[in-house]
């Protein structure tokens, strides 16, 4: 019985309260932000942008606060056993709730191309709509041209998409060298092995900036065109977002391991975060394939 | 003079330091507690604006209420009850409860329990400024379909949107919070089968909000776009669909009607064997079914949009899986009463809110089976027979529920004995008051009465008039159990540290009031109750 571990329970802390207020600011600003910069309500006197980014800084400020004693926890010895265990789990089950939220829109994307789109154009017993609302409507994916008549061009799958794939793909396979490193405690290799995975990261989203250039200016494939626009770049826009969050945290594991935080047997933040890494890694190979691909 | 200054500082500070306790706190009970403190104030705010919609239901015509307020009144009755109200009275439970009935010193991840919760009265204080603003408040209903939230919607929607994605944010926190402290912190000896119903129901409560938020989330943040930033997913115009939304709301909506009852499976059938004085009735089969429960609500969303338009294979799907469902709520409710069949029971008040609950939610599930049955459905969707069933799941289901665990723990929490004369009064006016405001919405939805609207034909007047006659009661009767909870936590009949003589289970091991902090080492299991005449919980 006593051989039960006993469980660490941390004193009050100041961090969440500051990440709820900085959440509120954060939500407001955005709202009031969005709503100067598109008309919705009248400007004057609403200072949506600097709330926003106010929220933001407040955002990041919690976060440098909050693992901050984590990591100062963590090498005190305090995150041994099954706190370890306890935050290993949570991130799994985080992961899974990202999985859902990009699952929200590939459902959209799915219902577009299999149910909204054929629908549009007659099929099923959807004839009527097709012939009195759209009559000029044809059932194509990608989507050239919309019902209400917008026009787009589609973004080829095997120019800077297909790079981008290879980038990351590799970039998975560095993360894992990195963590063969650590377990090997080799304490060259693994910062090394993090810079590329890093770099990797890094050349996926001035790719991807290109990307969104040539699709903006060139193919005239936008938010506003369409269906096809709208999954396009909230797919990828979401999931650039990750690989932005994602190569952020795996620049604080590089600089954490130069500071030789890690261990061979404790290093849950690495894997953490490598975890991550592997996820939005196959995301975008969902993503490569029915958005770009097929 | 220097004397009373300091007295003044002191006494600054133990304001100060008294705030602060509550902002920074980590401790499971704090959290618990004010989760219930927020739920609790914030029936009482959707309670009100349930009777502003019950005077202007009064009589035909309209009274009080423009159509444009009814509307927005509506919306925010609905959201802040099963968001505001059900959902954190739900987590404050577990706070409370699910350490101390699993051995576990804490929550997993305490500082992540405190950002769960302190998240919460941003949020609503987000959505209920929303009432003050230019254009209105939310006012599409609950459900918030498109385009009516999309196109139509009041410029307010999009705080709305954001506060949506706080308690997003919250919900999916806590309950990762509560998945990881049941899997890793129970004291040794209780496995998975041994965990009290209570906690396993929160188990797979707290997997379904895994699973359902992010998309409510990924669902509001298309609204947005599609309000300000010209995508098309619920536009046809562009090749999406105001269809699409309705679906993806509902893949979220009918795991998330799950959430809120589940945790009352769990309270019911802690409470039926205290009182009954026997072991819960087929305990497995209580998982299982609590199991298949969750995983068949995945797959039946469809049944909202019976009328919305889909082929005939998808109705005839959505119609049996549906009415799938049925059998392994059946399955509880048997094993309720097959708990009570011999017992020796008493009828304390949270075994007559049980009872309630138990006969109550059945009446609900049966019109729910009604509902499911396509063609009849299409007389009843969008009639006020859905409002009858909807609120016999709700209010005597999970409501009663909640208020059961209330009266059964709070011996636990404040170490006092409510009053059980007015405890009694009040499940009895109560229970008369839900009848009378709920039953006739069944007659007057099967006649053909619309919900949502704030005028009605003056042939479903006097089922009008009793509606809101009960309302107006169990408004009151809410008035009378706030005065029975202060009561209670400021004196009364000290309780023991096992309340009832036939509650088994680690929480009612540690004395009443329940320490600060509890299990601090792992205690024994299965436990050692005060006396010796003790019926387990399962072997
Ligand atoms: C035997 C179990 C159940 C069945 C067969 C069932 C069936 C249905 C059906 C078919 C509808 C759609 C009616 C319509 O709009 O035409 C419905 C609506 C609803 N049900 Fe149930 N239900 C069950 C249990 C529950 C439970 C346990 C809850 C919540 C605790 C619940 C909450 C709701 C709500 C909130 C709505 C209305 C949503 C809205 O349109 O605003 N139901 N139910
Ligand atoms: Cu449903």
């Amino acid at each position: 019985m006593n051989e039960a571990p006993r469980y660490y329970v941390p004193h009050s802390s100041p961090w969440p309260i500051i990440g709820s207020i900085a959440l509120f600011v954060t939500a407001y600003g955005a709202v009031t932000f969005i709503h100067q910069s598109t008309d919705t309500v009248a400007a004057e006197g609403s200072f949506g942008q600097p709330i926003f980014f106010t929220g933001l800084a407040l955002i990041a400020f919690m976060m440098f606060g909050w693992f901050g004693i984590v990591i100062r926890e963590s090498l005190d010895g305090m995150t041994s056993g099954l706190l370890d265990r306890s935050y290993r789990m949570s991130m799994a089950w985080f992961i899974l709730s990202e999985v859902m939220f990009f699952g929200a829109f590939f459902g959209a994307l799915f219902y577009a191309r299999i149910i909204s789109v054929p629908w549009l154009a007659g099929a099923g017993n959807n004839l009527e709509t097709h012939v009195l609302l759209w009559p000029d409507f044809a059932d194509t994916w990608p989507l050239f041209m919309t019902p209400g008549g917008g026009i787009t061009e589609a973004m080829e799958a095997w120019g800077l998409p297909f790079i981008n794939t290879v980038i990351l793909v590799t970039s998975s396979v560095t993360v894992t060298f990195a963590h063969w490193a650590l377990k090997k405690n080799q304490r060259v290799l693994l910062p090394i092995w993090l810079a590329i995975t890093v770099a990797l990261g890094s050349s996926f989203l001035i790719l991807q900036v290109i990307e969104y250039q040539e699709a903006y200016t060139e193919l005239g494939l936008t938010l506003g065109s369409g269906i096809y626009g709208s999954t396009f770049f909230m797919l990828t826009g979401f999931h650039g977002a990750h690989v932005t969050m994602g190569t952020i945290m795996l620049t604080v594991m590089l600089l954490r391991s130069l500071r030789g935080h890690f261990s061979a047997e404790n290093h849950f933040a690495f894997e953490a975060v490598s975890w991550y890494w592997h996820f939005v890694d196959v995301v975008w190979l969902f993503l490569f394939t029915f958005v770009y691909w097929f | 003079m220097v004397a009373q200054a300091e007295e003044v500082i002191q006494h600054r500070s133990k304001l100060l330091a008294y705030i602060a306790r509550w902002l920074l706190t980590t401790n499971h009970k704090d959290i618990g507690t004010l989760y219930l403190c927020l739920s609790f104030t914030l029936f009482f705010i959707a309670g009100a604006m349930a009777m502003v919609i019950r005077l202007e239901l009064f009589q035909p015509g309209i009274q009080f209420a423009e159509p444009q307020f009814y509307n927005q009144m509506v919306t925010m009755h609905g959201l802040l009850m099963v968001f505001g109200v059900v959902m954190p009275g739900f987590v404050g439970l577990a706070n409370w409860q699910i350490p101390l009935m699993i051995g576990a010193p804490d929550m997993a991840l305490p500082r992540l329990n405190n950002f769960s919760f302190w998240i919460l009265p941003f949020a609503f204080g987000l959505l209920l400024s929303t009432l003050f603003m230019e254009g209105g408040a939310p006012n599409f209903g609950w459900t918030f379909y498109a385009p009516l939230s999309t196109t139509y919607g009041p410029p307010s929607t999009d705080f709305f949107i954001l506060g949506i994605h706080m308690m997003g944010i919250s919900s999916v926190l806590g309950a990762i919070n509560i998945i990881v402290t049941i899997f890793n912190l129970r004291t040794p000896g209780m496995t998975l089968m041994k965990m009290p119903l209570f906690v396993w129901t929160w188990l797979i409560t707290a997997f379904l909000l895994i699973m359902v938020m992010p998309v409510l989330a990924g669902l509001v943040t298309m609204m947005l776009t599609d309000r300000h930033f010209g995508t098309s997913f619920f536009s046809a115009a562009g090749g999406g669909d105001p269809v699409m939304f309705q679906h993806i709301f509902w893949f979220f909506g009918h795991p998330e009607v799950y959430i809120l009852i589940l945790p009352g499976f769990g309270i019911a059938s802690q409470i039926i064997p205290t009182f009954a004085r026997k072991r819960l009735f087929g305990y497995h089969s209580m998982v299982y079914a609590t199991l298949a429960i969750a995983i068949l609500s995945f797959v039946v969303w469809g049944h909202h949009m019976f009328t919305t338009g889909m082929p005939v294979t998808g109705q005839l799907f959505f119609m049996y899986s549906t009415m799938l469902i049925a059998v392994p709520t059946g399955v509880k409710v048997f094993n309720w009463v097959a708990t009570m069949w011999r017992g020796s029971m008493t009828f304390e008040t949270p075994m007559l809110f049980t009872l309630g609950f138990v006969i109550l939610f059945t009446i609900g599930g049966f019109s729910g089976l009604m509902l499911a049955l396509v063609p009849a459905d299409f007389q009843y969707h969008d009639t006020f027979f859905v409002v009858a069933h909807f609120h016999y799941v709700l209010y005597p289901g999970a409501i009663f529920g909640i208020m059961a665990a209330v009266y059964y723990w709070l011996p636990k929490w404040t170490g006092h004995m409510y009053d059980e004369r007015l405890g009694k009064i009040h499940f009895w006016t109560a229970v008369i008051a839900v009848n009378l405001t709920f039953f006739p919405m069944h007659f007057s939805g099967l006649a053909g009465m619309p919900r949502r609207i704030v005028d009605y034909s003056l042939q479903f007047t006097d089922f009008n008039m009793v509606s809101s006659i009960g309302a107006g009661l169990l408004g009151l009767t809410q008035i009378l159990f706030l005065y029975i909870v202060i009561k209670t936590i400021r004196g009364g009949e000290k309780a023991s540290a096992r309340v009832w003589e036939g509650a088994d289970g680690l929480e009612w091991t540690v004395p009443s009031p329940a320490p600060h902090h509890t299990f601090e080492v792992p205690p024994p299991f299965p436990p050692m109750m005060e006396d010796n005449e003790r019926t387990p919980l399962n072997e």
